[in-house]
């Protein structure tokens, strides 16, 4: 097990120099944030004053070369428009898109799980029609489309809910949420409902599959022939094995929650770094955009790991043994 | 008699039509006596064992016939009062161990949730008995190997767990639906010596059910041979082995190796078993049976002698003598 995090750890580490190159390349050939920065009406002077301010005029690997041994010392450089530094920025903002991707998540297990489980155990019902072709709908709507109408029908029709900004924000154990306020709630249902819509007809579906696949299997007839109740068969025997691909899957779908939630922040304006990061790519804004694609990267990798130790906890077939 | 079985049919009502999986058996099985229910695949045996469980699935469903355990009627029962019944008056083993345990929970949850099924015994308690039962079938040290999933047991040994989860209660009856069928000749031995002892030792009865002669041989006082549905022939197992009447009886028994002399080709039935959907009228056997004529048109009634059964026309009862 030690051993296995420490190689992955190392593993990560490749990773993330890798894509800081990526990033760092890509950034520099979309455009040149002097174009933008800078009022056109500006003297050449002052341009080649700000050029050089910026470390734009020298090559690309000095420039790279510059910004990794920065990095290394924690130092993501400084926002172009903010004056700020970068990661400072991105760390500011992060809390507000991590509080609205877990609040999604919830959602979407706590509804989700029960609902692929009354579908899964009565196929071709009603309910079960109805429950999925509510999933398919969850799948192909655009998720702008699905905001825009849920602000019309929560926010203007029905007027029960706000439909932008994150609200007042209260301490929970020193963490600052808006679970810890009503307002701050009633500001987190609109956007974490249109986020979790996604997820939670993938968690339904693998739910509904999962139990359609384990019922008609030996040891769950074998545990009938036990005595056992049905209710400790389905929420012992059947949701123990359905639950090693829902981790799986909703592990891996997390990072794209984060991912998602660019459109859903912008839609509800909600303060997060999905909303930062579109901003910063509209001005070009070179260092935080190539930060938060780390900062980003590193929690995939994070995630990916959590999800793999999970799922050697979940099914001990894959115990993470010193040999592998 | 611990069990009675009249009349028993079992269908399935599928679209493409009604299959019959078990059409009309009746057995009875005393206390601490072993039935040996042998058949070809798709004779309906397994069924006929879910049947008296209760646990056969839709669109499955016991259309008649009594099932009298101890004289109480366990057909039409619901799924809860047959609950109080499985695993602690009747268990079962199933065919395949490496299928019959959960491969994500551990020996230990899977032997205490059956004590506790039945029995509101504190988990010390549980585990105690479960280390008991262990024992009982010879699981070297069961104290550590409860811990265990069942994927660091072998074929065998996850058997041997499979019984054991079947002796927690110490049932009247279990009902081994093919047990040693997946497991190899030395293995099934061992694990035949097992529930044997067993039986004998707890005066448990067994309904042996197996697609293998030579196995029920060994091990039964009562054989019933079923085919299509039906039991075919039924007797004590020497007098069933040593003078078979029914021909397809008699067609298995040329189909085991061990009763030929050495390089001697085997004698097959020719032709497969009818499908459960499309069954024709009359003898279920006679399109493949060597003494088949025109009266087998018609479905045989029982004949019996001297606690001999079967379901024929033509009995081979010179042949025997």
């Amino acid at each position: 097990m030690t051993i296995f995090i420490i190689r992955r750890f190392s593993q990560s580490l490749f990773v993330v120099f890798l894509t800081s190159l990526l990033v760092f390349v890509g950034v520099y050939a979309i455009g040149n944030p002097v174009d933008i920065l800078i009022p056109a009406d500006a003297s050449f002077a002052e341009r080649e004053a700000a050029i050089r301010a910026l470390g734009l005029d020298r090559s690309l690997v000095a420039q790279y070369g510059t910004f990794l041994v920065n990095a290394l010392h924690g130092d993501f450089g400084r926002s172009f428009v903010f004056n700020q530094p970068a990661i400072s920025l991105i760390f500011q903002r992060l809390p507000a898109t991590l509080e609205l991707a877990f609040v999604a998540l919830a959602i979407a297990l706590v509804l989700g799980i029960p609902l692929g489980l009354i579908a899964g155990l009565k196929p071709r019902s009603v309910t079960d029609e109805t429950i999925m072709t509510g999933s398919i709908l969850g799948f192909s709507l655009p998720n702008f489309w699905q905001g825009m109408m849920l602000i019309m029908i929560f926010s203007v029709w029905l007027g029960w809910l706000p439909s932008s900004g994150r609200g007042e924000s209260g301490e929970i154990f020193g963490i600052t949420t808006s679970l810890a306020t009503w307002d701050g709630l009633a500001h987190l249902i609109l956007p974490a409902t249109n986020l979790a819509l996604f997820q939670l007809s993938l968690v339904i579906r693998l739910t509904r599959t999962g139990v359609r696949e384990t019922m008609p299997l030996d040891f769950i007839k074998f545990a009938r022939a036990k005595g056992l109740s049905e209710r400790r068969i389905i929420s012992v025997h059947v949701m123990k094995n359905i639950l090693i691909p829902i981790v799986t899957v909703v592990g891996m779908e997390f990072g794209s929650l984060i991912a998602f939630a660019v459109v859903t922040e912008t839609i509800f304006a909600w303060p997060g770094i999905g909303k930062l990061l579109i901003d910063s790519i509209t001005v070009l804004d070179r260092p935080v955009v190539v930060a938060y694609l780390l900062v980003v990267v590193t929690m995939f990798i994070f995630i990916n790991l959590a999800v793999d130790i999970v799922y050697s906890m979940l099914d001990p077939r894959i115990r993470l043994s010193e040999t592998q | 008699m611990t069990l009675k079985v009249e009349n028993l049919r079992t269908y399935f009502f599928t679209r493409a039509g009604v299959a019959k999986a078990v059409d009309g058996v009746s057995f009875e099985v005393g206390r601490g006596e072993i039935l040996g229910l042998v058949g070809e695949s798709g004779s309906g045996k397994s069924i006929t064992g879910f049947s008296v469980l209760g646990l056969v699935d839709p669109p499955g469903r016991v259309a008649g016939g009594r099932i009298l355990f101890h004289g109480e009627d366990l057909v039409g029962r619901s799924q809860g009062e047959m609950r109080t019944l499985r695993g602690k008056k009747i268990a079962m083993i199933f065919q395949d161990p490496m299928m019959t345990l959960n491969p994500v929970l551990s020996i230990e949850t899977q032997m205490v949730e059956t004590v506790r099924a039945h029995d509101r015994v504190s988990k010390a308690e549980a585990r105690a008995r479960a280390v008991e039962a262990l024992g009982l079938v010879g699981i070297p040290s069961p104290d550590e190997r409860l811990a265990a999933y069942p994927h660091q047991f072998s074929g065998g040994m996850r058997q041997r767990v499979a019984i054991a989860i079947a002796l927690l209660h110490r049932p009247e009856l279990i009902i081994a639906d093919e047990p040693t069928t997946a497991l190899d000749v030395t293995i099934q031995s061992q694990i035949l010596a097992v529930i044997q002892g067993l039986s004998r030792d707890f005066g448990m009865s067994l309904i042996w059910i197996s697609h293998d002669l030579g196995v029920v041989a060994g091990l039964a006082h009562r054989i019933a041979v079923m085919y299509a549905g039906r039991i075919v022939e039924t007797g004590e197992t020497d007098t069933v082995l040593d003078s078979p009447v029914h021909p397809y009886t008699i067609g298995l028994m040329r189909s085991v190796p061990a009763n030929l002399e050495r390089g001697e080709p085997l004698t097959p039935i020719p032709g497969m078993a009818p499908p459960p959907l499309g069954r024709s009228a009359g003898c279920p056997f006679r399109l493949r049976c060597f003494a088949a004529t025109a009266a087998c048109e018609i479905e045989p009634e029982e004949a019996t002698a001297d606690g001999h059964r079967w379901r024929c026309f033509h009995p081979q009862i010179a042949r025997a003598a």
